[in-house]
């Protein structure tokens, strides 16, 4: 086990325990909820194999929802957008992702953020359309998007500054 | 044969991805059905004993506001049992018959409550060791919470109110005008009375209770009042607004009623619906 393991197991963990006990009690202006566990996903080393990847993204969703009694609506949604990863990889980074040599402390904080907020928007987009379950309430689904999504981005990109190893 | 192999493998990303898809959405459908979200719930041994000790933590912070709500139970119960005609000094015995023993409380504490999602659910730690079992009601003093549905062996969750899941018998407290209260997952601090004749005198402010028509509550458990009405289109029903009683934000501490005839009632039900 090297640490790169390690990193991630812990990072399963604690981000799904964040969630669960933490964050889902939020309920900014009564229903904004963020839901940055998902940065699990968007940080999840590249060169790994892509089979793990979407399974580990799988459990992850699982296990948030066994906290937040919501079916799979965490599993569907994250079990997306790990499989929909590389293309936004490559929008959002362009040539650095094409030498399969990226590292995510060492990126700047722009391109970053454009990175987090399509994984986010993504995720998002469906857990509502998936919780609401309802055509008629679109609406209500893409306020729920929007605000969330405005919380969780910004949320990520605090998170990704604040435990990513200094940059020398 | 070769190539249908070759094919799982060169997709297998692909396949595994719509598998889980597939897999996830199957738990999510069956969540929105009432009775069949048996697979995901936190009653389980692993969510609950986190919830338990994370309950455990934060137990104190909110013990003043739990005092005071019973110490207004306890003077309710004291009015209501010093106003009863039954004088209890002649009564050599109290007997059970007389009570009708109908009904068994069970009181229980909340470890996680949520009210923003479509379907909301309270964990809370009475399983089934203390014989809670599916479709038992849940309130708190002040009204009506929700309905028992997953048990574990300590745990169970409970279906709030503010579900678009179940439909819960009422009726107005004054006539007995019955409706089914539902919610339209807007705010956790209203819930709508349907199906109100419009003959009915409905006025802003009056009481809404639990109707004795379910099994599942007894009759006259307080769910709210008022807020404005309606009628809908086709001009026939009141669509009522409730202002619940209860802070579905804030719950603690909760009773679980069993209702020790609803087994009687049901299959009477059935052999009529035959």
């Amino acid at each position: 086990m090297n640490s790169t393991t390690i990193y991630s197991i812990l990072r399963f963990v604690l981000l799904v325990l964040l969630q669960g006990l933490v964050l889902n009690n939020v309920n900014f202006l009564g229903y904004i909820n963020p839901y940055p566990y998902i940065l699990f996903i968007a940080l999840f080393p590249i060169n790994n194999n892509r089979t793990l990847f979407i399974f580990l993204s799988f459990l992850l969703g699982l296990s948030v929802d066994f906290f937040t009694d919501s079916g799979g609506i965490h599993a569907a949604a994250c079990v997306t957008i790990a499989y929909i990863r590389p293309p936004i990889l490559k929008f959002s980074f362009g040539t650095i992702y094409d030498n399969q040599t990226i590292k995510f402390n060492q990126i700047e904080v722009g391109s970053r953020m454009v990175y987090f907020s399509i994984i986010v928007t993504i995720h998002h987009l469906i857990l509502f359309s998936l919780e609401v379950f309802n055509i008629s309430d679109i609406i209500l689904i893409l306020k729920k998007t929007l605000f969330s999504s405005i919380f969780t981005i910004i949320l990520c990109t605090l998170l990704s500054i604040l435990f990513s190893p200094k940059r020398k | 044969m070769q190539q249908i192999i070759n094919f799982v493998i060169r997709n297998k990303t692909f396949l595994l991805f719509l598998l889980l898809f597939g897999l996830s959405l199957f738990f999510t459908i069956q969540s929105h059905s009432y009775h069949k979200s048996k697979f995901i719930n936190s009653a389980n041994f692993f969510t609950g004993g986190i919830y338990k000790t994370t309950h455990g933590i934060g137990q104190y912070l909110n013990l003043k506001e739990e005092n005071q709500a019973l110490i207004e139970e306890n003077r309710k119960l004291r009015t209501i049992v010093f106003n009863l005609d039954l004088d209890t000094l002649r009564v050599s015995k109290i007997d059970s018959t007389l009570l009708g023993d109908h009904f068994r409380f069970t009181d229980a504490d909340v470890f996680k409550n949520s009210y923003t999602l479509t379907n909301n659910y309270l964990t809370i730690n009475k399983g089934k060791k203390d014989s809670i079992q599916q479709d038992f009601g849940v309130i708190t003093s002040k009204g009506i919470v929700g309905i028992v549905e997953n048990t574990s062996k300590n745990y169970a969750t409970v279906l709030s109110i503010l579900s678009k899941k179940i439909s819960v018998n009422a009726q107005l407290k004054k006539t007995n005008n019955i409706g089914s209260l539902v919610w339209d997952g807007k705010s956790s601090q209203f819930v709508q009375l349907t199906d109100i004749s419009k003959f009915a005198p409905v006025a802003v402010g009056d009481t809404i209770m639990t109707g004795g028509q379910s099994a599942i509550f007894p009759k006259g458990i307080l769910i709210g009042k008022v807020e404005d009405f309606s009628l809908d289109i086709g001009g026939d029903t009141y669509t009522i607004n409730v202002r619940l009683f209860n802070d579905m934000t804030n719950i603690g501490h909760v009773y679980i009623i069993e209702n020790l005839n609803a087994k009687e009632i049901k299959t009477l039900q059935n052999q009529s619906n035959e």
